[in-house]
C-alpha cells in the first residue's frame, strides 16, 4: 500500500510542532492502512533535521535541498512539492493547517486536481459507498477527513474516495505526538528540484515576530475564565488558582471580548486548541465553539452557577456554586493537602 | 497608471448568527432559514479595491459564482463603486468543491483577459476553508500572497504587501501580476454610496428575471443587466464543473453530540472539595 506522508513545515529554521503532531496521526493511519509513514522536507541546509523525523515516526524522508528553497513562497515551493508527490505516489498528504500551510497545500491540489479538506480537526480510516445513478460503488480504507463546518455548529466528514493522494490541512494542537526514542534513522531519499528564475519573484523584505506572551500548550494545568467571571477584577482568582496548581490561564472567547484578558488566552474554534491534563472551567457556558478547542483535554472540571449548563455535558467533575465561593476552597484544600 | 482589477465575491449563509431554526432536529442545516450576507472578508477585498481606485484609477470588476440571488452581492459592489461585474450561476456549478469553484473562475477570469491584481477574501464564512484564492491563482499560473493586511506599497509592475504569519507578520515585495486574500484587519468597508444605490437599485441579471413579476419589470425603465455567464460561455468542461468536477464529498454531516464522560458531580461543600483534590493528587493530575 502506498504512503502516508507529511509535509515539514519550517519555521525560523525550526520544524513546526503540527508537523511532529502529524507524524503522530500519520502513523496510525499508515498502520490502518499497512503502509509507511513519510515526510516530505524542502528548504536548505536542512539535513540537521533527520533525526528529529526518524525520532517522531517518518520511515522514509523524501527531501529537497536547494539554496532557492531557503524561505517559503508559493510558487518554488509547489513546484517542488508537486513533484515529490508525482514521484512517491502517496495515498495521503497531510499539511499542517498553519497560515503558510493553507498558502501552499490548496495550490497543489489544484496543481494535481485532487481533494483537500481543510483545518480538519481528526483524521480516520474506513470505508465508503457511493450511490450515483443507482450503481453502488464500495471502496476500503478511505481517508475520512472531520472537520467543524458552519461556524462550527456541524461536523462534517469530508471524503475523496476517487483520487489520489487524499489530502487535508489539520489543526496545530489536535493531534498527539508520538516520540520513538528507538529508531533515529531511515531512509532519505533525495529528490533534485530545478527552479526556474521566473518562479523566484517573491521577495521576503521584512518579517515581524510577536511573541504571544502565553504558550497555552507549555502547562499541563489550565484554568479558563468565562463571561461567568465577570470583570478583569475578578480575573484574578482565575490567575490565583492557576498559580498554586502551577497552570496556565485560558478564557473564553466572551472574556476576551470583554477585555478580562487578551486575546493570546482565548481557547476554542478560533482560539488555541488545546489538551491538558487537566482543564478547569470557570464561568464558562460550554458553547461549541468553545468545546471545539478543549474538549480533548484529559480531564475536565466544571464551576458553573446553572447546573443545566452545556459544560456540565463534557466534564468530568461538576461543582454547581459559584466561583467566588469554590476558587478560594480549591485553593486552600489544595495548599492543606499539599503539606 | 490605472489597473485592471477583479475582486472575488460570494454570497454566504450567515453562519455567525445561527439561531434555534438554522438546524434542523437531525442535526443539518437548514439553509432555508439563513439569511445570505456578503462574504465578510470579500467586502474588505472589494474596500481594497476600491481604495487603489481611488488612489491610482482602476477598473473594478467584480466576479461571483452562485445561484441567481448571488447577483445580490453583485448589486452591493456596484453601490459601493464597482465598474463591471459577472454572475456566473448555472446548474452545472452547483454543489462545487473549493476545485471545481476555482476551475471555474478561472475560467472567467480568462475570458476576461487582462488583468494586474485578483483580490479575494481571505476565507469564506460557510466554509472557513481559505482555498478557492490560492487555487484559482495556480490555475492562471500567477503567484500569490494570502491573508494580506496592508498594500504597502503598488507600482505599475510590483507590489509590497504585508501578512500575517503564525508568529506575527511579514513584508513581502513581488511582481504584478498577482492574486491577493485579504484579511478583516486590512480595512474598514465603505457603506453603499447613495448616488450610486439609486443608480443600481434594479439592476438585475437576466437569470433573476424570472423572480420578479410583469409589472415590476415594466415598471423600471430600463433595468441595468448584470451579465450572466454559463459553462459555455467560460468554455468550461461539465465533468470539471459542480459535484461531478468536485473530488470531495461529504461523507456525514453531524450535529455535535457532547459526550458524557464519566461525570461525577461535586458537592459545593468542604469534604466534597477535599475528595476531588484528593482524587486528582493521586492520580498525579495536581500535585
Ligand atoms: C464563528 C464563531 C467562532 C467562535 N469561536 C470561539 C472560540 O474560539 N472560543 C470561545 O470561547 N468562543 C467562541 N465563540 C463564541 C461562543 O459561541 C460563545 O459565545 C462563548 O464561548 C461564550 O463564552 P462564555 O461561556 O464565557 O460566556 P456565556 O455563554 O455568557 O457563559 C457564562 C457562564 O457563566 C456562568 N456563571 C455566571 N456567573 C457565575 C458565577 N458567579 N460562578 C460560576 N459561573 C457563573 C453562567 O451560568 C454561564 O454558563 C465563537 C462564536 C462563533 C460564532
Ligand atoms: N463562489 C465564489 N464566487 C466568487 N468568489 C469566491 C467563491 N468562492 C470563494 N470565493 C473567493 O475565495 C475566497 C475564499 O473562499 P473559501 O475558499 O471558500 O474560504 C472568498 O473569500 C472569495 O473571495
Amino acid at each position: 500500500m502506498n504512503e502516508v506522508l507529511v509535509y515539514i513545515e519550517l519555521q525560523n529554521e525550526k520544524i513546526a510542532d503540527v508537523s511532529l503532531e502529524l507524524l503522530g496521526k500519520a502513523q496510525d493511519l499508515a498502520k490502518k492502512t499497512s503502509a509507511k509513514c513519510g515526510a516530505i522536507l524542502i528548504g536548505n541546509n536542512i539535513k540537521n533535521h533527520h533525526e528529529i523525523l526518524f525520532q517522531y515516526g517518518a520511515d522514509t524522508i523524501y527531501s529537497t535541498e536547494d539554496l532557492s528553497l531557503k524561505n517559503y513562497a508559493p510558487l518554488p515551493y509547489t513546484k517542488t512539492v508537486c513533484e515529490i508527490v508525482e514521484k512517491s505516489k502517496p495515498q495521503i498528504v497531510l499539511y499542517g493547517a498553519t497560515v503558510n500551510g493553507r498558502d501552499l497545500a490548496p495550490r497543489i491540489a489544484s496543481k494535481l486536481k485532487v481533494g483537500l479538506t481543510a483545518d480538519c480537526t481528526e483524521l480516520q480510516i474506513g470505508d465508503y459507498q457511493k450511490k450515483k445513478k443507482g450503481e453502488i460503488k464500495n471502496y476500503k480504507n478511505i481517508l475520512y477527513q472531520i472537520r467543524p463546518a458552519f461556524g462550527g455548529n456541524i461536523i462534517a466528514t469530508i471524503v475523496s474516495p476517487d483520487h489520489r493522494p487524499q489530502m487535508a490541512t489539520v489543526r496545530p494542537g489536535v493531534m498527539k505526538v508520538k516520540k520513538n526514542d528507538k529508531t533515529n534513522s531511515g531512509k532519505v531519499v533525495n529528490i533534485k528540484t530545478d527552479i526556474p528564475q521566473e518562479l523566484l519573484i517573491t521577495e521576503i523584505i521584512k518579517t515581524i515576530k510577536i511573541e504571544k506572551n502565553v504558550d497555552l500548550n507549555a502547562s499541563s494545568i489550565i484554568v479558563a475564565g468565562g463571561m461567568g467571571v465577570g470583570s478583569k477584577e475578578n480575573f484574578k482568582l482565575i490567575h490565583k488558582l492557576a498559580k498554586t496548581l502551577g497552570g496556565i490561564v485560558g478564557a473564553s472567547r466572551a472574556a476576551v471580548d470583554a477585555n478580562f484578558i487578551n486575546a493570546d488566552h482565548q481557547i476554542g474554534q478560533t482560539g488555541t486548541t488545546v489538551q491538558p491534563k487537566l482543564y478547569i472551567a470557570v464561568g464558562i457556558s460550554g458553547q461549541i465553539q468553545h468545546i471545539a478547542g478543549m474538549s480533548n483535554s484529559n480531564r475536565i472540571i466544571a464551576i458553573n452557577t446553572d447546573k443545566d449548563a452545556p459544560i456540565f455535558q463534557i466534564a468530568n467533575y461538576g461543582i454547581v456554586g459559584d466561583f467566588n465561593d469554590v476558587i478560594p476552597k480549591l485553593i486552600k484544600t489544595f495548599k492543606t493537602l499539599k503539606k | 497608471m490605472s489597473y485592471n482589477i477583479i475582486v472575488l465575491a460570494k454570497q454566504v449563509p450567515d453562519t455567525k448568527n445561527i439561531t434555534g431554526d438554522a438546524m434542523k432536529p437531525d442535526g443539518t442545516v437548514n439553509r432555508i432559514a439563513l439569511p445570505t450576507i456578503f462574504n465578510p472578508e470579500d467586502l474588505n477585498a472589494l474596500e481594497e479595491a476600491l481604495k487603489i481606485k481611488d488612489e491610482y484609477g482602476a477598473k473594478i470588476t467584480v466576479l461571483t459564482m452562485g445561484p441567481p440571488s448571488a447577483a445580490e452581492v453583485l448589486r452591493q459592489s456596484l453601490f459601493r463603486g464597482a465598474d463591471d461585474v459577472i454572475l456566473l450561476s448555472d446548474r452545472k456549478f452547483a454543489a462545487a468543491d473549493t476545485l471545481a469553484t476555482s476551475y471555474v473562475l478561472s475560467l472567467a477570469i480568462k475570458k476576461i483577459g487582462k488583468f494586474d491584481l485578483i483580490i479575494g477574501g481571505r476565507q469564506a464564512i460557510d466554509g472557513d476553508t481559505a482555498q478557492v484564492g490560492p487555487q484559482t491563482a495556480e490555475k492562471l499560473k500567477v503567484n500569490q500572497a494570502t491573508c494580506v493586511n496592508d498594500i504597502v506599497e503598488l507600482t505599475n509592475d510590483s507590489i509590497t504587501v504585508n501578512r500575517n504569519t503564525d508568529h506575527g507578520s511579514e513584508t513581502i515585495k513581488t511582481k504584478l501580476p498577482i492574486l491577493l486574500t485579504i484579511t478583516a484587519e486590512a480595512n474598514t468597508p465603505r457603506p453603499p454610496s447613495v448616488k450610486k444605490t439609486l443608480t443600481y437599485k434594479n439592476a438585475l441579471s437576466l437569470i433573476e428575471k424570472n423572480d420578479y413579476d410583469e409589472e415590476y419589470l415594466k415598471s423600471n425603465k430600463k433595468p441595468f443587466v448584470i451579465k450572466n455567464w454559463d459553462h459555455k460561455d467560460i468554455n468550461a468542461k461539465t465533468e470539471r464543473c459542480g459535484l461531478t468536477g468536485s473530488p470531495t464529498q461529504v461523507k456525514k454531516i453531524e450535529n455535535i453530540v457532547l459526550e458524557t464522560g464519566n461525570f461525577k458531580n461535586i458537592e459545593n461543600s468542604a469534604s466534597g472539595i477535599k475528595n476531588l483534590i484528593s482524587e486528582l493528587m493521586s492520580e498525579h493530575i495536581i500535585g
